[in-house]
């Protein structure tokens, strides 16, 4: 694995070449622009919101500025987790000829697509800090997390982003599954949602590895908490494992690309 | 540092034809099926089949060797598996230094980025750096003569100027081993005599070179050795006039006969003084054997041949009518025999015979055989061309200017 990295180091150009070629090919082909890094995190915002309000209703509670807050600090991460798990899970057929042809690290393909999210995660969360500013949500000193739980789910996206590259390479249909995965995991994780509401059962929802994170980061920017540090480490374990296992996985399975996509 | 480039020791590679399950909805059931019935273990076997068998060879530093085959005989699964992106299922392979390989020069094309952007990208994905390609930008631009398009998104390019960005990329790698494979075909005549070029500086400067090309002129021009596959096993490695020869010599396609034809060529010789031969020196006088047998009567036939050069250009043609002979008339089963002389007088290169058997009156074509034969003129230094006219210098001076002329 040392000799893998070392390569892949070697390679750190390219890595930067193919983002650079991903992000400009994507804002070139669209008129749209930089507004398609904003408008499905928009989306997503908004049904936030009107699902935020129904609960309101039936609570009888008034709708706070802070749950709105923390429904656009958690559905932008999920487009970011969700649009890069799908990008990097064609990225290796969506490149072929690459694949086929010349030799490098191919591990660099769903790398570069979660980097070229990343990309537009940043614009969109531009965006979102703005609107933050305008609803006066205040700073605190446990904003220094947001970097160590988005680092966390960098980690976690390249993880999973490397094994369903791989794997859909070799099985077509593979790609239709995860599809499904992304559209019915947001029923799963609390993104309209907050753990809390669920109480004690509330821990089983943070089984799911993403849940800690994105309850963090809307803990530490929100509601100016620290995250659950417990929850936290576990959701890093999970991701180092994910990563590491789907390095070697995704090592284990690539010289037989050129001959079986 | 050895002196050895690279070297491939006993190289085995297995591909499996035939069904491959690429979707989890086929490749499931087929495995359950498998466990409940826990059959076809020879079946599998019969699916697989070894596409190089045994590979050995080494190539020295700054050497070139060229590898030469029928379609299928392995040579592209053996430059896969030395740039690395196939693996041997069985052997060893040392590469010293950074291997190019010039197989498929636009792969790393965008068609949506500009030419310019191309180059940094394509010039990455071989393995240069942003400042190795920032260095070499004007050359590359020069060399591909796009100047004026470089801004230009390359999916408005033509094939050719796509092709020939691609090639001046890949070309412009520092590297230590250059693999090449059959990109000449692509661009003008005029940018395949620069890529050859290209190529003979790039060995001068001591870069070792593995050219595959179906063109055996330009591996004469550019390889002292040569290696020949055939069905995945090395046939020889020789010095390339020799290996060539072995080539053609082991031609296949000049065996079949069609069953149901009126009249067909039943036998093609190309010979020398001593017997059956396809190379030649510029020059030398060469027999076309031809025989010819009917299965139905026939009347006022001829038989026509020529040569052709790789282009498919017709170089020269002749006919048993146009040299004064009566044309012929054939009884069922009967046959006809014929032979042409012919001097040689070609310039260096490979060129294919076709033989035709042709009725002039009614102009009506029979039994045609494309190739018949091909035969290969080696090379001389003295001309270059199509034709060789047997040059002779007569007289050469030097005039120098006088003391006198110079003062004024």
């Amino acid at each position: 694995m040392k000799e893998e990295l070392r390569e892949l180091y070697k390679y750190r150009e390219l890595l930067y070449m193919i983002t650079y070629r991903d992000i400009k090919v994507r804002y070139k082909q669209s008129i749209m622009g930089f507004l398609w890094a904003i408008l499905m995190p928009i989306l997503i915002v908004m049904s936030g919101i009107v699902v935020r309000y129904a609960y309101a209703i039936v609570a009888h509670a008034p709708l706070k500025t802070e749950d709105i807050a923390s429904v656009a600090i958690k559905s932008v991460p999920w487009a970011f987790i969700v649009s890069s798990i799908r990008f990097s899970c064609n990225s290796l057929t969506g490149n072929r000829e690459l694949v086929v042809k010349i030799y490098f690290p191919k591990e660099i393909f769903p790398m570069a697509a979660v980097l070229a999210c990343l990309f537009d995660f940043f614009v969109a969360y531009a965006a979102l800090v703005i609107f933050l500013v305008f609803i006066k949500i205040g700073v605190s000193i446990y904003l220094l997390w947001v970097p160590v739980l988005l680092g966390t789910m960098i980690l976690f996206c390249v993880g999973i982003g490397t094994i369903v590259s791989a794997i859909s390479l070799f099985f077509r249909d593979v790609k239709y599954i995860v599809e499904v995965f992304l559209t019915y995991g947001i029923f799963f994780t609390p993104v309209f949602y907050d753990v809390r509401m669920f109480g004690d059962r509330g821990k089983w929802l943070m089984l799911n590895p993403v849940a800690p994170l994105l309850e963090g980061l809307s803990n530490c920017i929100a509601r100016h908490e620290s995250p659950d540090v417990h929850w936290y480490l576990y959701s890093l374990g999970f991701s180092l494992v994910v990563f590491v296992s789907g390095f070697v996985l995704f090592k284990d399975l690539e010289p037989a690309f050129a001959e079986s996509i | 540092m050895s002196d050895v480039a690279l070297r491939m020791e006993h190289i085995f590679k297995k591909f499996r034809k035939g069904e491959i399950y690429n979707s989890l909805r086929d490749f499931l059931p087929a495995m359950t099926g498998k466990m409940f019935r826990g059959q076809e273990l020879d079946a599998s076997d019969k699916r697989e089949f070894w596409a190089l068998q045994d590979i050995s060879f080494e190539v020295k530093r700054g050497e070139s060797l060229g590898i030469i085959g029928r379609n299928g005989a392995g040579k592209s699964t053996a430059l896969k598996i030395l740039s690395r992106i196939m693996k041997p299922t069985k052997g060893r392979m040392i590469v010293s230094g950074r291997l190019s390989a010039l197989i498929e020069v636009t792969a790393g094309f965008h068609p949506d980025l500009t030419g310019m952007e191309n180059i940094f990208l394509h010039g990455t994905i071989l393995g240069m750096n942003k400042r190795e390609i920032q260095s070499k930008l004007d050359q590359i631009i020069a060399f591909s003569g796009l100047e004026e398009f470089i801004d230009t998104p390359v999916k408005r390019y033509s094939s050719g100027m796509y092709a020939r960005l691609g090639f001046s990329v890949a070309a412009h790698v520092n590297a230590d081993v250059l693999v090449v494979d059959e990109v000449l075909s692509v661009g003008d005549f005029v940018f395949q005599q620069r890529c050859m070029e290209r190529i003979r500086s790039v060995i001068e400067a001591g870069t070792t070179v593995l050219f595959v090309s179906h063109n055996l002129k330009s591996v004469t021009e550019i390889c002292q050795r040569a290696m020949l596959l055939e069905h995945g096993k090395v046939v020889t490695i020789d010095n390339t006039d020799a290996v060539i020869r072995k080539y053609l010599s082991t031609d296949e396609t000049s065996k079949i006969s069609d069953e149901k034809k009126p009249v067909y060529i039943s036998r093609v010789t190309v010979r020398d003084r001593v017997g059956e031969q396809s190379t030649f020196e510029s020059g030398q006088k060469a027999w076309v054997d031809v025989e010819v047998t009917a299965r139905e009567a026939l009347d006022k036939l001829a038989v026509v041949i020529w040569f052709k050069d790789d282009t498919q250009y017709i170089i020269f043609h002749t006919s048993t009518e146009r040299l004064g002979f009566a044309p012929f008339s054939l009884q069922p089963g009967g046959t006809y025999r014929c032979t042409f002389e012919l001097s040689l007088n070609i310039a260096h290169g490979t060129f294919h015979l076709v033989t035709q058997v042709y009725r002039y009156d009614i102009q009506k074509g029979y039994d045609r055989r494309e190739p018949a034969s091909t035969i290969f003129i080696g090379s001389t230094t003295a001309v270059g061309g199509a034709v060789n006219c047997f040059p002779r210098l007569i007289e050469s001076e030097t005039i120098v200017p006088s003391i006198q002329s110079c003062e004024v």
